[in-house]
């Protein structure tokens, strides 16, 4: 099977508008840099074929993305959903946070992203442009040269701990539908619980107090979709600015990872926009960890319609002194 | 929180308005003693409170937070319960990972007839926060006196 690229993907977009199947189209396009790929919504043909790109540095998620553009007139959207956003596209609509009339979407197979960060470390700074054939990324960086990286040695890591290859959601396929993956996605969850406290501490309290509350984490989330968001009141107690105090990064990570526990989909873009590179990811395993050891094993965004492990209960559910112990020695 | 040079833990306990809140009064009413640093809030049901109070309490100097509700089964809004014991028990292992002690969090079931429990409980759970010491670890300097 041929990896999807960016010729085939401009071509259906375009074929898309051209029929008349949808009116605009969701994408990606380039951004300041090669590597900086930002989200897209493109009106007609022209456009496409001039901007559309589609490769390695293509990670954002779409999904959250309909929410607002399917408020926008009447006609219909068209979407490109990688295995991982048709889960955020399910748990959407489960939330009922768009029209599902209103959409058309094109599942996408995918083999994994690169990481610019990984990228960064093996080539070094100052990356003037990157390109990659889908084997290798040649990197062009200001000091030194030409470089050619193996693609497989920058793949994200949240793509190395992929869940599922497979298309949960879509109108249209491009490419195999894949499978869900038994990965170990939960490895470094256990190797911090395995730690004593005051290592669990100290590993959070060195990687938190890198947090520069730059609001992309929550700004990307497609769990994070309320229209008000808490951490917009200035009474909040944890405000918008970089954090005066150690308690204020705490507060707002542990806030941020609680309101969508049980609504994450592990799609891992927390992790991948955070200009800090701070493992956000595993405060939301935690929870998603917690939640299949505590309440049975439950993937949110699987099935539009399922209920969420928090506003559900049963009465033999675990007590919360019991669910601390489990939670920290289910692996000792 | 420091009194006159002295370690006395400062712990909030939220009760619910229904079982727990008049479980306080009964023990109340029955004269049994229990460390007059418990300080209790009042809250409609236990599903009321928010990992942010919970947070926020720790924030403003709490040493300890316990939660008190109704026993599963006999909420007076029929489920509520049901829910905080689900929240509970994430945010708490959550805190736990986070490397924040877990003694520092309890929930506990007290109902109306139970002033005896209600009395046994702050006494053991000051205690444990007490052997503790200072929370150090969820504190904001610039809520310290």
């Amino acid at each position: 099977m041929q990896k999807i690229n960016s010729t085939m993907l401009i071509e259906k977009a375009a074929q898309l508008l051209e029929n008349g199947t949808a009116d605009r189209v969701l994408g990606w396009k380039k951004g300041e840099f090669d590597y900086d790929i930002t989200p897209a919504v493109f009106n007609s043909v022209d456009q496409i074929k001039k901007e559309f790109v589609f490769g390695d540095f293509c990670g954002a998620n779409l999904s959250k993305y309909l929410v607002k553009e399917t408020r926008k007139g009447d006609g219909k959207v068209a979407v490109f959903l990688k295995p991982c956003d048709t889960y955020s596209f399910n748990q959407l609509l489960t939330e009922k946070r768009f029209d599902r009339e209103k959409v058309y979407a094109v599942g996408i197979s995918c083999e994994g992203m690169a990481d610019i960060f990984k990228v960064k470390q093996i080539a070094g700074d100052g990356i003037v442009s990157v390109s990659s054939d889908g084997e290798n990324v040649k990197v062009e960086t200001l000091y030194d040269g030409e470089k050619t990286i193996k693609l497989s040695d920058v793949i994200a890591e949240r793509c190395i701990n992929c869940k599922s290859r497979k298309c949960v959601a879509y109108d249209e396929l491009m490419g195999e539908e894949g499978e869900i993956i038994d990965s170990d996605r939960f490895d470094m969850v256990s190797k911090i619980e395995s730690m004593s406290e005051d290592e669990r501490f100290g590993f959070w309290q060195n990687e938190l107090s890198k947090c520069i509350r730059c609001n992309a984490c929550r700004n990307v989330c497609p769990a994070c979709t309320c229209e008000k968001c808490v951490f917009d009141n200035p009474d909040s107690c944890a405000q918008n600015k970089a954090p005066a105090d150690s308690f204020e990064e705490k507060m707002f990570h542990i806030i941020r990872a609680f309101h969508v526990a049980g609504r994450c989909t592990d799609c891992g873009e927390c992790s991948r926009v955070c200009p800090q590179n701070i493992p956000l990811h595993l405060l939301n395993r935690k929870f998603i960890k917690d939640i299949d050891t505590f309440y049975g094993e439950y993937q949110a965004g699987a099935q539009v319609g399922s209920r969420a492990p928090l506003v559900d209960y049963t009465e033999g559910d675990i007590e919360p002194g019991e669910a601390v112990m489990k939670g920290e020695s289910e692996n000792a | 929180m420091q009194i006159n040079g002295e370690f006395k833990p400062l712990i909030v306990a939220f009760c619910c308005n229904w079982c727990s809140y008049a479980g306080a009064d009964l023990a109340g009413n029955n004269r049994l003693a229990y460390p007059e640093n418990v300080k209790i809030i009042k809250v409609p049901c236990s599903c009321r409170v928010n990992p942010m109070f919970i947070l926020r309490a720790f924030q403003r100097g709490a040493d300890g937070v316990i939660i008190c509700g109704c026993h599963p089964g006999d909420c007076h809004y029929t489920s509520g319960n049901y829910y905080t014991r689900r929240r509970m028990s994430l945010l708490f292992s959550m805190l736990n990972f986070l490397g924040i002690e877990k003694e520092r969090t309890r929930v506990e079931w007290v109902s109306a007839a139970e002033g005896a429990k209600f009395a046994a409980t702050m006494n053991e759970f000051t205690e444990a926060v007490a052997a503790l010491g200072e929370n150090k670890r969820l504190e904001d300097l610039r809520c310290k006196r």
